[in-house]
């Protein structure tokens, strides 16, 4: 096809980007870091690449994985009446429920409060890692960003602050409550969240995945009538 | 990014018109016949009123588990040992004891979380996927995506409910003078708000521009 020399190949999709949100059809270009690509049509956001976004996308993940760590293991919030007194980390929460008919619920609870986000910064920093320094990929370094992604609308850290502040009301009548640390951990967890939500350009990622080599990673999968 | 065809002549082109099909998840166009993203290796969707099936389905899950959500206790409160009394609270229960409390704000923030957000999002996703791949103005195909991303950033939010269980149950274990107990509403709200955010991740924006006039964005 004669289009090919403009950098794109109408047959193939090659060099062309839809709009996740519309399918209106856009030719990639490089972008200088700064800049923000919008759909023509409904004006989603099609790629905003940072500089140095990688590294930082990094760093905030290993943070968000040491204030998780803290957040299981010091006390979450303390609550005493009547002398009778009760300071439970998360991790004991866990314990205490370890047996009943709750098990479900608190494994699921404990899972989008704790188990996905420390997961998306581990399939985070194993995506980006050799991309930042220029190295092609690790294995499976799609499939793990596209976990990450999946598990976005899953991980639920700051409805959990949200959820404890409802929690402190309620329970204020009744006994006298303070904050452990854990509590500050998962507040400033919501900020990490917010700067590597800045940062996060799944676009640019999805190119320096591919132009890092891993072009063929589904490849055999995927064609039925390709040979080879 | 650049547009594909810059003089606004034409309608908007899209990878359907072109034959040719998106990655919903990263974005890459492979021709039509793909099944896979080779990038990202999502399986490639076409944007076809098909796949309104799965959306209804996780909708009707999902307004089943909100019934029993609202009839059966949230949570029960037992102090000193049953004999200051045994309270069960329903949602609603729990957002008229707020009030009593005197603590407004909270008691809106529960009753927006746990009552209209979800309703809300019953409806809004059953109208969305009713007039999917309808003819619409540009207008309207603004306004209807504005509503699904609407719904999909605050469908999680219906969660602090259920998280405010969670904490009060594993916290306000005092032995004698008072415990709390999770009711079985809690599972049910959360399986129900879980079935709805997946209701509204099944369901595929690119049906909202389907039906609009071929015409360019300049009309």
């Amino acid at each position: 096809m004669d289009d090919r020399e403009q950098g794109y190949d109408l047959s193939t999709g090659q060099g062309l980007i839809a709009c996740p949100r519309c399918d209106a059809l856009h030719v990639e270009e490089e972008m200088d870091p700064g800049e923000t690509a919008r759909c023509i049509r409904c004006a989603s956001v099609l790629a905003k690449p940072r500089d140095g976004a990688f590294a930082q996308l990094i760093a905030l993940s290993f943070t968000s994985m040491v204030l998780l760590v803290g957040a299981v293991f010091f006390p979450f919030l303390e609550v005493s009446t009547m002398g009778f007194g009760n300071a439970s980390s998360l991790f004991d929460v866990a314990l205490a429920f370890a047996e009943g008919v709750l098990l479900p619920l608190v494994l699921a609870v404990l899972a989008m409060i704790i188990g996905l986000p420390i997961a998306r910064a581990f399939l985070l920093v194993y995506t980006l890692a050799p991309l930042a320094q220029g190295r092609a990929p690790y294995r499976h370094a799609a499939r793990a960003f596209r976990w990450s992604e999946i598990m976005r609308p899953w991980s639920m850290a700051e409805i959990f602050v949200i959820g404890t502040a409802v929690a402190l009301v309620k329970v204020a009548g009744l006994a006298t409550v303070q904050l452990g640390p854990a509590f500050w951990a998962f507040c400033a967890l919501i900020f990490v969240n917010l700067a590597s939500r800045a940062f996060m350009c799944q676009t640019s990622i999805w190119d320096a995945i591919e132009d890092a080599g891993l072009r063929t990673e589904f490849d055999d999968a995927s064609r039925p009538e390709a040979g080879g | 990014m650049s547009v594909l065809d810059p003089d606004h002549a034409g309608p908007v082109p899209t990878a359907h018109r072109a034959g040719l099909i998106g990655c919903h998840s990263c974005g890459r166009v492979w021709p039509a016949e793909h099944q896979r993203c080779n990038r990202c290796g999502a399986h490639l969707k076409p944007p076809d009123r098909r796949g309104l099936q799965a959306v209804w389905a996780w909708w009707l899950a999902g307004l089943i588990a909100y019934i029993p959500a609202n009839v059966f206790p949230m949570m029960r409160t037992q102090t000193f040992a049953g004999l200051a009394g045994n309270s069960e609270a329903t949602i609603i229960g729990g957002v008229i004891e707020l009030i009593h409390h005197g603590s407004y704000d909270i008691a809106i923030i529960v009753f927006v979380a746990s009552i209209i957000v979800p309703v809300g999002k019953f409806i809004a996703i059953a109208w969305l996927a009713t007039v999917a791949g309808r003819p619409a103005t540009i207008e309207q195909a603004h306004m209807r995506l504005k509503v699904y991303e609407v719904v999909e950033f605050i469908g999680r939010w219906s969660m602090i409910d259920v998280f405010v269980v969670a904490i009060l149950s594993a916290l306000v274990q005092l032995g004698f003078v008072a415990s709390i107990h999770p009711g079985p509403a809690a599972v049910s709200f959360a399986v129900s708000v879980a079935f709805t955010m997946l209701s509204a991740q099944s369901f595929d924006a690119r049906l909202i521009w389907r039906g609009l006039p071929l015409r360019s964005k300049s009309d």
